[in-house]
């Protein structure tokens, strides 16, 4: 058997081809993936593992610095101060404490560019002890910055930008841009800039006058003194910190390994997410693996007859047809293996370019190497088991018969009923979850759309009549004889038409239900910013950083602003719930601000009411003419009156106020935006006049409506454009199965296509018979899939409606039409090869072959 | 001269056809000259390997020739790209093969008029229901190869030969798969085609009962013409073949 079933690989490696390349194609994903997550992995550790070294404990403060949020903005959120600082120093366990501040800081190249990408520049103090040195930051040239136009920059950012000690760099944060002075150039072990990020160091004073306020610090770094162990630290520590939530202390140990965890975790979120691509890919490849070997197990029947006549059991023939795709499936894993760390190579190497990730080697596990070649095995031998059977029910009378054994309409009855109560209930489920919408919709319409899948691929045989059937008129007109002969081939054999439609259909179901998601997720925002908003311009701060207070007056009298609004984010409590509160000025509001009313009046904020949502109006039973009881972030109480119920709006928030009621209560503003409406509307004079007056800070954005909605979706389609590609190792594999079944027929019908060519038909007319049959079927797989998608898409619009305001499905027919128009190439370009072959046939051997 | 290279359907001079090369060289054909009148129903008959299916092939443009010359009608094969064989092909000769002869995928009626739609022709009508009538499959057409009889199939095969109106029509060994009563039946069908409808055929035969159908029998051995036979009769023929075979065990 062992023999028989490797001479059967070798005799047929041709037509076995495909398959390897699609098991290759698809474990080189998974290898890829595991070896470039790996090596990424190690090398973010290896990058942190010395960054903890002097640290025996740290003290944060979560409500300060770049981590801070709105919600953070309260009485409740107590600072770290000099006199924390001084308190741990004093501790007799402890060597020494340092008060650090960090946040992000906008670096200017020479050019007037931002330097790296946002968020990937750090600001933070300089420390110098009693020798003036500071032992954290190590100059290699120049000395630390001593007052508030000075910096010292990391040495690769200022090798990179030709930043040298005494040059001038524009620098800025959430103010005006700043002219500073390069004063030092030092080296860090910060992991951060290990990655590729950089660092500017200023003086403490100035760090926390641009970050916080003046004594108060992010964290602190303490030291032990020798004999102390950490976690004696921490307990003397302890104590002495002001007692609020927002204020942690770990040991220098804790800090590394969640360091090292919350880089698995960031990886691992990532390894999961290529998996599944991979996964997708492999499960295309499934269909491909499994039509090849029916179609070599129906060329083989009359064989296997005589091997069953001659005494062979069934068992040994499915053996040596399980055998034979083992055989297949250990080549084409090894080979996977090993185009798949040339994948995590080539990955690491080309996203590591750009110097964003730390450098390291590559990390092959054998965790890599088993599970690549265990999953191309596995995944082969599965495909393999059905037509396996399949081989083994070959009656050894079969033998003396010359035709190929048709399939049964038997089972194909027993198969389509199967079909339509998997498609049934899946379609029932969907339904109802789209029907339930929301977290409690989610199992139903996943667990539905999973069954509607499969159901469908049972059902495309049945499927495959009517709809190829459709083109068929279309074909013989345009193309005569060819095009229906073209028709009539890929309906000859619907199972095997509907494995290889199938395969495509699975990335056009994904491709497409992304594509009607992504439209309708960016219809609903644009949607609400523009219906909600009639300010021409937002000016906000990249990165979530609030707009600084001290950026008000002049954006106010900018020349041409004709009014102004803050949006002063904050967080009350009502009803012993958070409730996120706006704050807009009142007498502009009604010129930038144009919410749909339901109730009550837009007016009302004028005079002191509150205007709410009416969704957080319907779950705090508040009503127009009502009031309500807030905690503000100060701490004090109030009661305010409910002047106006509006639809739901993302943009808006569910609570606006005016900000001359709600800024007595709070600790201090937190301006998430500064709405801007012109004299003369929105115009580029108007834009470059906000960029000036707010100090031309590479931070700030100054966006108007359209802005904001095409950045968003630019973002929406990067995402998309993502998965697209990484949906496309799926669409390839599935191309390749038109290929294999397209040789795999054309090799079956050589009598037939030598007939034709005897009575006349011309190479181009084959040609065209071959490509015109892998076009029905490419065309059948993506109609199918988008047909599906689209539904999908749909249920899950409706379990989104309840998160996003004005979400409704969108139909981009014309990108949708381009798919399937796209599909149809792909079946040409499938096509190419195998119709060749066909064409080249020699007439007389064909004839001749019986 | 000018009469029979009027009437001539197919014709062959200095015919030659050579296999392989050195050791493995096998002349198939050895300088054949024939010609196959217009309307005159003619069988080839010879020992296996004589080559009666190369001169068929040879002169129905499947297959090169090494020297000499093959025309249908008036044109010359030698010269004919793959393009223009496929066109005299479809437009000028009708095939019948021993087996495989139809598309599994088309019924009987779209198996007739394949050549016709390859050509992207009307069927003449009249012409059609004639043939039909003639192979009396009119109650078949909707039916697919399988649901068919093998002589029903070898029907179909005919009728698609003459569908079409070719100048000739080429048949090896038609009835080698049939019984002799499904035989008989196509035999006297290609006779009828020929005497009714003027059509011309050439049917390679290893039978001299299908032979005594035709109206001349042309004798191949070695490659070379070796004789020929006008009205032949089943037992003139076979005496024919006794003669060659009692010459080949001589010489
Ligand atoms: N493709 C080929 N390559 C090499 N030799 C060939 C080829 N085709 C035919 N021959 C040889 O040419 C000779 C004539 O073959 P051909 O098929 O014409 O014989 P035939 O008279 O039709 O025989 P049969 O009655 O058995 O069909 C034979 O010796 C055969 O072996
Ligand atoms: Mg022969």
């Amino acid at each position: 058997m062992y023999r028989t079933a490797l001479r059967n690989v070798l005799a047929s490696k041709g037509r076995l081809l495909m398959t390897m390349l699609a098991v290759l194609l698809g474990t080189a994903f998974v290898a890829g993936t595991m070896v470039f997550s790996d090596s990424v992995g190690q090398a973010f550790k290896d990058s942190q593992s010395s960054s903890f070294d002097n640290i025996s404990v740290q003290v944060h403060n979560s409500a300060a610095g770049s981590d801070a949020k709105a919600s953070d903005n309260n009485s409740s959120a107590l600072p770290l101060t000099d006199a924390t600082v001084q308190r741990i120093a004093a501790l007799p366990g402890a060597q020494s404490a340092r008060g650090t501040v960090t946040g992000f800081a906008g670096l200017s190249d020479p050019q007037g560019n931002l330097i790296g990408e946002r968020g990937n520049t750090q600001g933070s103090n300089w420390v110098p002890g009693a020798d003036g040195r500071d032992s954290t930051y190590p100059m290699v040239q120049g000395t630390g910055p001593v007052n508030s136009r000075q910096i010292a920059v990391d040495q690769r950012t200022a090798e990179k930008n030709g930043f040298k000690v005494g040059d001038t760099v524009r620098l800025a944060v959430n103010g005006p841009v700043m002219q500073m002075t390069v004063t030092g150039i030092f080296t860090t072990v910060d992991p951060q800039v290990k990655a590729g990020g950089s660092l500017v160091l200023f003086d403490t004073a100035t760090a926390q006058q641009l970050y916080l306020k003046a004594g108060q610090f992010t964290t602190i770094q303490a030291v032990a003194k020798p004999g102390t162990s950490e976690q004696q630290l921490l307990s003397e520590v302890l104590p002495v910190l002001p007692h609020s939530g927002n204020i942690t202390a770990k040991t220098g140990v804790k800090l590394s390994a969640d360091s090292t965890a919350a880089v698995q975790a960031a990886t691992s979120g990532m390894r999961t997410a290529l998996l599944a691509f991979a996964g997708i890919a492999l499960f295309v490849g499934i269909f491909l693996i499994s039509n090849t070997f029916t179609m070599l197990i129906a060329q083989r029947t009359r064989e296997t007859a005589l091997m069953r006549a001659i005494g062979a059991s069934r068992r040994q023939i499915t053996n040596s047809v399980l055998l034979e795709a083992l055989f297949v499936g250990v080549f084409a894993s090894l080979g996977g293996l090993l185009a798949g760390i040339g994948i995590g190579a080539g990955l690491k190497a080309f996203l590591g370019s750009g110097g964003n990730l730390p450098a390291g080697g590559l990390v092959i596990a054998p965790t890599t190497v088993v599970a690549t070649l265990l999953t191309g095995v596995v995944v082969t031998v599965v495909a393999a088991l059905l037509p396996s059977i399949r081989a083994s029910r070959v009656p050894p009378v079969a033998a003396m018969s010359s035709n190929d054994q048709p399939a049964t309409q038997k089972s194909l009855v027993v198969r389509n009923s199967i079909g339509a109560a998997f498609f049934g209930t899946g379609l029932a489920a969907v339904l109802y979850g789209a029907h339930l919408g929301g977290s409690s919709g989610r199992l139903p319409v996943g667990a539905g759309a999973g069954l509607i899948l499969i159901g469908a691929f049972v059902l495309t045989p049945l499927l495959s009549r009517p709809l190829i059937a459709l083109v068929g008129p279309l074909f013989a007109r345009l193309y005569g004889v060819s095009g229906k002969l073209a028709k009539q081939n890929a309906l000859r054999n619907p199972r095997r038409t509907a494995a290889t439609a199938s395969a495509l259909t699975i990335g056009l179901t994904l491709i497409s239900a992304l594509t009607v998601i992504g439209a309708s997720v960016t219809d609903a925002v644009t949607k609400q910013v523009t219906s909600g908003m009639k300010a021409d311009y937002a000016v906000s701060v990249m990165l979530g950083e609030p707009v600084s207070p001290s950026a008000l007056p002049a954006i106010k009298s900018t020349a041409g602003v004709s009014a102004t609004s803050v949006i002063d984010s904050q967080y009350v409590k009502a009803d012993g719930r958070d409730l996120s509160v706006s704050g807009f000025d009142a007498d502009s509001f009604s010129r930038l601000v144009a919410p749909t009313m339901l109730d009550g009046s837009a007016g009302a904020i004028g005079q002191g009411a509150a205007l709410v949502d009416k969704s957080t109006a319907a779950s705090h039973h508040w009503s127009v003419g009502g009031s309500a009881r807030f905690t503000y972030p100060n701490g004090s109480t109030g009661t305010v009156r409910i002047g106006g119920i509006y639809q739901d709006s993302g943009l808006l928030g569910p609570v606006m106020m005016s900000e001359s009621v709600l800024s007595p209560h709070t600790t201090a503003p937190y301006y998430s935006a500064v709405l801007v409406s012109g004299t003369a509307g929105a115009s580029p004079a108007l834009e470059q006049a906000l960029k000036d007056s707010t100090g031309r800070n590479p931070l700030v954005q100054v966006q108007s409506q359209q802005q904001m909605v095409k950045e968003f979706s630019s973002q929406i389609s990067l995402l998309l454009n993502v998965m697209y590609g990484l949906l496309g190792m799926a669409v390839l594999i599935a191309v390749l199965g038109v290929v294999n079944t397209l040789a795999m027929s054309v090799f079956e019908r050589k009598r037939e296509i030598g007939m034709l060519r005897a009575i006349g038909l011309d190479r181009r007319g084959i040609k065209r018979m071959v490509r015109l049959e892998s076009v029905a079927i490419a065309l059948f797989g993506a109609v199918l899939g988008v047909a599906i998608g689209e539904f999908l898409a749909w249920a899950a619009v409706q379990l989104l409606k309840s998160s996003l305001t004005g979400l409704t499905t969108a139909f981009p027919a014309g990108q949708l039409a381009a798919y399937v128009l796209a599909a149809a190439l792909v079946g040409l370009g499938a096509a190419l090869w195998p119709a060749r072959r066909a064409s080249r046939l020699d007439i007389l051997d064909s004839i001749k072959t019986s | 001269m000018t009469t029979t290279l009027l009437t001539a359907a197919a014709r062959a001079v200095g015919l030659s056809k050579v296999y392989g090369e050195g050791d493995t060289r096998v002349t198939a054909l050895d300088q054949v000259s024939v010609e196959f009148v217009r309307g005159q129903f003619t069988a080839i008959m010879g020992p296996s390997g004589s080559g009666k299916s190369t001169l068929m092939h040879c002169m129905a443009g499947l297959d090169s020739v090494t020297a000499g010359s093959a025309t249908i009608g008036d044109t010359e094969l030698g010269g004919l790209k793959d393009k223009q064989l496929t066109k005299l092909r479809r437009d000028q000769i009708g095939f019948v093969f021993q087996s495989f002869n139809l598309l599994p995928t088309l019924s009987a009626l779209e198996n007739i008029t394949l050549p016709m739609d390859i050509a992207g022709r009307k069927p003449d009508h009249a012409w059609l229901d004639q043939v039909v009538a003639t192979v009396g499959l009119a109650d078949r057409l909707g039916h697919r190869p399988s649901q068919l009889s093998g002589g029903q199939q070898q029907r179909v095969a005919c009728a698609r030969a003459l569908a079409s109106r070719p100048a000739i029509i080429f048949a090896d060994e038609p009835t080698g798969n049939l019984d002799s009563r499904s035989g008989a039946e196509i035999l006297g069908f290609l006779r009828n085609s020929v005497r009714e409808l003027g059509q011309t055929v050439v049917m390679v035969t290893h039978d001299p009962v299908a032979a005594s159908y035709a109206d001349r029998v042309v004798f191949l051995a070695d490659g070379r013409i070796v004789d020929e036979m006008y009205g032949p009769t089943a037992d003139s023929v076979l005496d024919r073949m006794r003669r060659f075979d009692a010459k080949g065990r001589t010489s």
